[in-house]
């Protein structure tokens, strides 16, 4: 070894048969999952495509579940310098940013149809004189947002009405933005090591969230019951269930994260120099509840 | 130093397992480059194969070879497969071997996420491959998947499609980071970013291009799965939705993706020309923020790939000067690339024979690159053989080119053999020959206004088709020369020194030839400062 003495070796793991299984699992998860949507539209039954799918879900739960327990072994077996801390805090970081930009792709797809597609679809034609060639194939169409009279109803019905923002969506603002306080608040319980504090706001912050899922779910029952507003009600249907719906996708992912971290706190895990996996889950939550702000904005009050 | 710091140390000079299970389970970052590079070139193959049945059908006019629907499933299988699956594959094997080696790490940051990222690729490419077999045939809508032919009109294998590149973006992001994390993370101690080698540059801001938009290929994709299976209406104006916005989605992914391809390709270059003009790189401070320059650009000049959709007039303008100013960077490299040489005592080995080639070449590409940014020209260009020729050049002289570049540059210090050099130099002189021999004749067909993606063509485009078919051939098969060069270096050869090459500069020139299993286990002490 060199004679820099502060220097801490970087823990390079030795092979590992994780990372094959969790290729596995996601492939055999896609394929399974393919061939149920193709089974679906081709009317023949579902069986296989389940199977796999279900195959492929379980071996990649199982694995990524002996692979957080492996790294917070390792981690606990205190094998990890500071360095390598850091490096799980950039790859963290990095990764939240992808999710920032797998947004943007549908915040862009919104914005887009908003402000040209409605209008270009019915608009008059400076040109021509008149409305555009559209109107002759849609006459119905008018265009406004959200979109109640589709170009083409009959492919596409339109919804009755939409979900307002100062209902449902309101008390999920507020639901998301206290958890986004509590899990600081747990985190500041860490910094002064008490215990009962962490696993207290803990739970108040997975309350929160559970709560906003179920909110989200009776605000979905309501948009195709009371409303007709589902995925195939247009555009309108669309852009607001992709958002809000991959938006509750990562609330529930990051509801698990929470948890485990509820685990690890009861068994006595975080410290205040050791808590990279609790921090990681914080961000996480902070994003998601971003994103909330930034749907509660753009697609319910200046939406609807 | 405790003991259970020696402890771990010691743990860290096992060599490599034995066996396939090796391959399988490894978390070293050469193990992982040589799969990544394998595998690069199974699909280059692959992928060469399909451009061969390409122009073996466009030898002549008229149909001989394939059905029209089996052609389409080629040239976009083609382009998918060379895409994602041979020249970004290529780079990442690249970084895997040589970023830690250049900046004195002892591997990749999160070596197992590293194996990950590799080992689903294989299953992706092994789906979409798949669907060659299946009913209804391959995805037939050309590489750019265009809304609503590959929703509305798709075949049904586009459902696998969709998820294929779903794998690949996961893989792309996850290697992505490793890399980003690596270089700001583990360079040696006193390695300042600017002191890093500019192959370490190009492929930190190449990362975060791919970390920025694979996400978004992967929501555009996500789109179409919706409208094909859920009765979304995201690219159907039925349902007040718009099949243009789908090539907007693409193309923000499209559009810094091919930069992505060429970024790691100015590293290798940079590295290669100083070598062997044994003159130090001119302007590696322009080059840093060229390439950064570059890839800002990138992010805004997406709809230059749709100037005859229909955009608003002034859209049209703002991509067409935005686009323009890219050739500023671009210009700052190929003159600094050329400074370099200037006056230098240059030796013409195979990798500098390949990195020169690359300089021409691809500043042939990058000017007809220029040509099609001009808006009303474009509007003539747009969907000819002008534009297949155009990103050829940039791709297969350059990305590909500086790929075997790096190939013949890096061998000796990975195998500890040296290539056999008049070998090399023939794959060389015989992939110039039929790059240019198939591609140039491109550029006059398309002017004269032969469409692609037709498995027919008028008379008059006759000539040139068979000259670029027998280009085609004789780039294919000189392929088959360069495999036989590589595993010959690997079985034996003359015995590379540690420096290999005598003007070469960095890290991994210090490290014996083959590079030990292990390297940098404690970072290196770096020489001086101007050592990078």
């Amino acid at each position: 070894m060199s004679s820099d003495s502060t220097y801490e070796s970087y823990y390079v793991p030795h092979n590992s048969p994780l990372p094959i299984f969790a290729s596995l699992g996601l492939f055999l998860t896609v394929y399974g999952g393919g061939s149920l949507l193709n089974e679906i539209q081709s009317g023949s039954g579902g069986n296989f495509g389940t199977t796999v799918f279900a195959m492929g879900g379980l071996i990649m739960a199982t694995t990524l579940f002996f692979w957080f327990s492996k790294v917070i072994e390792e981690n606990n077996a205190k094998m990890y310098s500071q360095q390598m801390n850091k490096s799980f805090v950039w790859g963290m970081s990095w990764f939240i940013f992808s999710e920032v930009m797998f947004f943007a792709a549908f915040f862009g797809a919104l914005f887009y149809v908003r402000f040209w597609v409605v209008d270009w679809i019915g608009e008059a034609d400076d040109v021509v004189g008149g409305r555009g060639p559209s109107s002759m194939i849609w006459p119905d169409y008018v265009p406004e947002w959200p979109l109640l009279n589709n170009p083409n109803p009959e492919q596409f019905p339109a919804p009755a009405g939409v979900i307002g923002a100062w209902g449902l969506p309101l008390v999920n603002t507020l639901l998301l933005v206290a958890s986004s306080f509590t899990v600081t608040l747990a985190h500041h319980a860490i910094n002064d090591g008490e215990r009962k504090k962490i696993v207290g706001w803990l739970m108040v912050t997975i309350a929160l969230g559970l709560a906003f899922l179920v909110c989200q779910g009776v605000e979905y029952y309501e948009a195709y019951t009371h409303y007709g507003l589902t995925l195939s009600s247009g555009i309108f249907g669309s852009t607001f269930f992709m958002l809000t719906g991959f938006h509750g996708a990562h609330v529930t992912i990051g509801t698990i994260m929470l948890i485990v971290m509820l685990g690890r706190a009861m068994k006595g895990h975080f410290t205040k120099t050791d808590c990279f996996g609790f921090e990681a889950a914080a961000w996480y939550w902070h994003f998601v509840d971003v994103v909330w702000l930034l749907l509660f904005i753009l697609v319910y009050i200046l939406g609807t | 130093m405790s003991a259970v710091i020696e402890n771990h140390h010691d743990d860290h000079h096992h060599g490599p397992d034995k066996g396939l299970m090796r391959w399988v389970l490894t978390t070293n970052h050469k193990d992982i480059g040589t799969l990544y590079l394998w595998f690069s070139f199974a699909m280059f193959l692959t992928g060469g194969c399909m451009a061969l049945v390409i122009r073996a059908e466009l030898f002549q006019p008229g149909l001989q070879l394939v059905v029209p629907e089996f052609f389409n499933q080629m040239t976009t299988m083609h382009g998918l497969i060379m895409v994602f699956g041979a020249v970004m594959p290529a780079f990442v094997g690249l970084a895997n071997w040589l970023v830690p080696m250049m900046i004195g790490a002892p591997d990749m940051a999160l070596p197992r996420m590293n194996n990950y990222s590799f080992w689903i690729l294989p299953f992706a490419f092994s789906m979409l491959l798949s669907t060659l077999f299946m009913e209804g045939g391959a995805p037939n809508f050309g590489w750019t998947f265009y809304a609503p032919l590959s929703t509305e009109y798709a075949p049904p294998s586009v459902t696998f499609f969709i998820f294929a590149v779903h794998l690949m973006g996961i893989s792309s992001i996850m290697g992505s980071i490793n890399v980003v994390v690596t270089i700001l993370n583990l360079r040696a101690p006193g390695m300042r970013l600017m002191d890093m080698p500019l192959f370490v540059w190009t492929w930190l801001i190449t990362a975060y291009l791919l970390i920025a938009v694979m996400p978004v290929l992967a929501g555009v994709v996500t789109m179409m799965l919706m409208d094909i299976h859920f009765g979304t209406a995201f690219f159907s104006a039925g349902g007040g939705g718009d099949p243009v916005l789908f090539q907007h989605v693409f193309w923000f992914f499209g559009h810094p993706e091919v930069y992505i391809m060429i970024l790691p390709a100015f590293g290798i270059v940079s590295a290669i020309i100083p070598t062997f003009a044994r003159k130090k790189l001119f302007g590696y401070d322009s080059m840093v923020y060229a390439t950064a320059s570059i890839a800002f650009l990138s992010f805004i000049v997406w709809a230059h790939h749709m100037f005859t959709v229909g955009m608003p007039i002034a859209g049209e303008l703002y991509f067409m000067y935005a686009t323009m100013l890219i050739a500023v960077p671009t210009g700052v490299k190929v003159f600094n690339w050329a400074a370099t040489m200037w006056q230098g005592s240059m030796t013409f080995e195979t990798p500098m024979l390949f990195a020169v080639a690359f300089v021409i070449l691809f500043t042939i590409g990058g000017l007809s690159g220029l040509m099609l940014s001009i808006v009303p020209a474009d509007f003539q260009y747009h969907d000819t053989y002008f534009v297949v020729a155009h990103f050829h050049y940039v791709l297969v002289p350059g990305s590909i080119f500086s790929i075997m570049a790096a190939a013949y540059y890096w061998l000796p210090k990975w195998t500890g053999n040296m290539y056999d050099e008049t070998l090399g130099k023939t794959h060389f002189w015989l992939s110039f020959v039929g790059v240019n021999v198939t591609f140039f004749p491109q550029h006059f067909i398309g002017l004269a206004g032969m469409p692609r993606r037709y498995p027919d063509y008028a008379l008059q485009f006759a000539d040139w088709n068979m000259v670029s078919s027998v280009g085609a051939f004789i780039f294919g098969f000189s392929q088959l020369l360069f495999l036989f060069i590589v595993i010959k270096c690997i079985m034996g050869g003359k015995k590379a020194t540690d420096e290999v090459w005598d003007g070469a500069e960095g890290l991994e020139w210090t490290i014996a030839s083959p590079a030990p299993y292990h390297t940098f286990s404690t970072p290196p002490e770096l020489p001086e400062r101007s050592m990078a």
